[in-house]
């Protein structure tokens, strides 16, 4: 890794904070509907994992997935008009917060049924398995999501067929209001890839490095033929679990005390420490990412809405 | 023409095309090794080997999930599920996944995943391994489905839905497997969205499809003896519902029995008498009858399956009723 890579990690880590913050003023305006899961805390598992990909790897994701959107390469303005359900969004608006991807950036959506893209991971990475390709499948997901068949189907699949996946499980700690204590009979979520006989490790996600790492010695392994990987990523999400979640499953102090591990903060000591770059830098950085994002939102308020024709568009391709 | 079985059709439609693209493959259980347990892939796995006939753990939504997975990389998967009782164990990864994913994500990429699914009762099963539920399935947008009862449309509609690039539902009838019927000997498709007048007739329109339309014919040749004389539209799609020979037909007949082996609550017959009133309305020369079957889980018992089931009677009866 060179400076520039480090300070592009740097960015969209910045990025994908403002990102989530304007979308939360966005919402409270009334100008994005439905649900709207932010990934404020959260932003060093998907950094240091994406940047650690190669193009011809996929992403596939569940809903909290606006983040994953910004390191996966999609611009800012995109996923924010997909927010606001303009023509112009990432899915065309039919999508909005849940359901938005970019395959032409190997980003197979967010998907919004708990667990359901799981098999749907396995049939990417069994598609470039059938083809011959060298990809990987980088499959997210949380810590709920394990409680669920789906993914106890999917990873016994993607063993007995050495599929070419990297199953990467976000433990936030909590499924909705439902710590994991309280939902899965193992607190430790990578325990449960090895009753499939997956290798795993678990990683902390709170620092962007130590997954970047991570994420590139598990890509090799699986690239290199040998099947499946297991990733669990301890990180922490400080806002509810949507928008109106009113967070009576948790204590202000706990949520305290996991912003003290900011990912943000730590990568921004860490560069600074290491001398890979001044404080002034990353300043800059920062200034830029404010612009962008103001940018993008101006781009997203004055874009057009699909035209109802859309409604009947894509149900069927003849 | 040849004579062929259901069974034989099928297969061969699945055969052809896998030798045709090798994108094509099949997953499932027991389709492999086993050879299938309707023997339908019978020496698919030593001709074709293991990378494109794959047998599967008994696991429904990873059977159906990974076929979309492998579909959205380009392959054009033929997932084979047991039975269609089963599907229920995919309902999430059929009807919010593959009936959705193209539309919700903007037309970004095709799913030319073809879904394989026999059911149907009159097999002492019981309930839970005896069901019709077609019309559950084409209530969804996004999905085709289809329900061929002929060995000449199952072969051309299979490969129809092979090639694709809509995901497809394609039911198969249990007892249909052994009916035998003249198949084309060059290769042919037959379109997913075309019902078709199975026999032509003047006084009264019977809608059916799939194992229907046996009983329907059998209905038919009956009542001829009589001299009443039947038309049989045999819809084939369920979903998109091509309506123009049911219309055309109505009529001219005026008169209109719809025969389904699945449950008459919110049925087929339901959906397509609701469309006859709303779109000729004034063609009506009595109330449209429908054949379905009894409202109860299917039982194990025999005679009792039987009563639950429609039978050749019972179509006659209603046809009698209507005229």
């Amino acid at each position: 890794m060179d400076k520039s890579d480090y300070l592009d990690m740097y960015h969209q880590m910045v990025l994908i904070r403002r990102v989530e913050e304007r979308a939360a003023e966005l919402y409270q305006q009334g100008k994005i509907g439905g649900f709207l899961h932010l990934y404020i805390g959260q932003e060093a598992v998907s950094t240091g994992l994406i940047s650690a990909r190669e193009p011809q790897d996929r992403i596939i994701t569940a809903y909290r997935d606006h983040g994953v959107a910004i390191n996966a390469g999609i611009p800012a303005k995109e996923v924010i008009a997909e927010l606001l359900g303009k023509a112009t969004g990432m899915s065309k608006g039919k999508g909005g917060s849940m359901h938005m991807a970019d395959v032409k950036k190997n980003y197979w959506g967010g998907h919004a049924i708990v667990g359901a893209h799981l098999p749907i991971a396995a049939g990417l990475a069994l598609g470039d398995q059938y083809q011959g390709n060298d990809g990987v499948t980088i499959c997210m997901f949380g810590d709920g999501a394990t409680n669920i068949g789906y993914f106890h189907e999917s990873l016994n699949l993607s063993k007995v067929w050495g599929l070419p996946v990297l199953w990467v499980c976000e433990n936030n700690m909590y499924g909705m209001g439902t710590s994991v204590d309280r939902a899965s009979a193992v607190i430790e979520i990578r325990q449960k890839a090895e009753g499939y006989k997956i290798p795993n490790e678990r990683v902390n996600g709170m620092d962007v490095i130590e997954v970047r790492k991570v994420a590139e010695e598990s890509l090799l392994y699986v690239r290199s033929g040998k099947g499946p990987y297991f990733l669990e990523v301890v990180t922490y999400r400080y806002r509810g679990h949507s928008m109106g979640d009113p967070e009576r499953y948790r204590l202000k102090n706990e949520v305290e005390k996991w912003q003290e591990e900011d990912p943000i903060g730590i990568y921004r000591g860490f560069l600074l420490k290491q001398k890979i770059a001044k404080a002034v830098e990353l300043d800059e950085v920062e200034n830029m990412v404010k612009a962008e994002v103001q940018k993008a939102v101006e781009f997203a308020e004055t874009s057009p809405e699909p035209e109802p024709e859309a409604l009947f568009d894509d149900v069927y391709v003849e | 023409m040849s004579k062929i079985t259901m069974r034989e059709a099928i297969s061969q439609a699945l055969w052809e095309e896998m030798e045709r693209d090798e994108l094509v493959f099949l997953l499932g259980e027991e389709i492999g090794v086993w050879g299938g347990t309707y023997a339908v892939t019978k020496g698919f796995y030593d001709h074709f080997g293991e990378r494109r006939v794959r047998d599967t753990p008994i696991s429904e939504s990873v059977i159906v999930g990974a076929a979309i997975g492998a579909a959205l990389t380009g392959l054009r998967p033929v997932a084979e599920l047991m039975t269609i009782n089963f599907a229920f164990s995919a309902m999430d990864h059929i009807v919010n996944e593959a009936a959705k994913l193209r539309y919700m994500f903007g037309g970004q990429f095709k799913l030319a995943i073809v879904i394989r699914a026999p059911g149907g009762g009159g097999r002492q099963l019981a309930a839970t391994h005896s069901q019709t539920p077609d019309a559950v399935f084409a209530h969804f947008p996004g999905l085709r489905v289809v329900a061929p009862g002929t060995p000449e449309d199952a072969k051309g509609m299979l490969k129809a839905a092979i090639r694709s690039d809509d995901p497809v539902l394609f039911i198969e009838h249990a007892t249909l497997y052994q009916v035998r019927g003249e198949v084309p000997e060059a290769d042919y498709t037959i379109p997913l969205d075309k019902a078709k007048i199975q026999r032509a007739g003047k006084d009264v329109t019977i809608v059916t499809y799939s194992k229907m339309l046996e009983i329907s014919s059998k209905a038919a040749d009956e009542l001829s003896k009589e001299g009443i004389q039947a038309e049989i539209v045999d819809l084939r799609c369920l979903r998109p519902l091509d309506m123009e020979p049911v219309l055309q037909s109505f009529k001219k007949t005026n008169r209109a029995v719809i025969v389904e082996e699945g449950w008459r609550s919110y049925g087929v017959g339901s959906e397509v008498a609701a469309r006859i009133y709303e779109d000729a309305f004034d063609y009506v020369d009595a109330p449209i009858k429908r054949v379905a079957q009894d409202e109860v889980p299917l039982p194990y018992n025999r005679t009792l399956e039987q009563i639950a089931l429609p039978q050749v009677e019972d179509v006659i009866k209603a046809v009698k009723e209507v005229l």
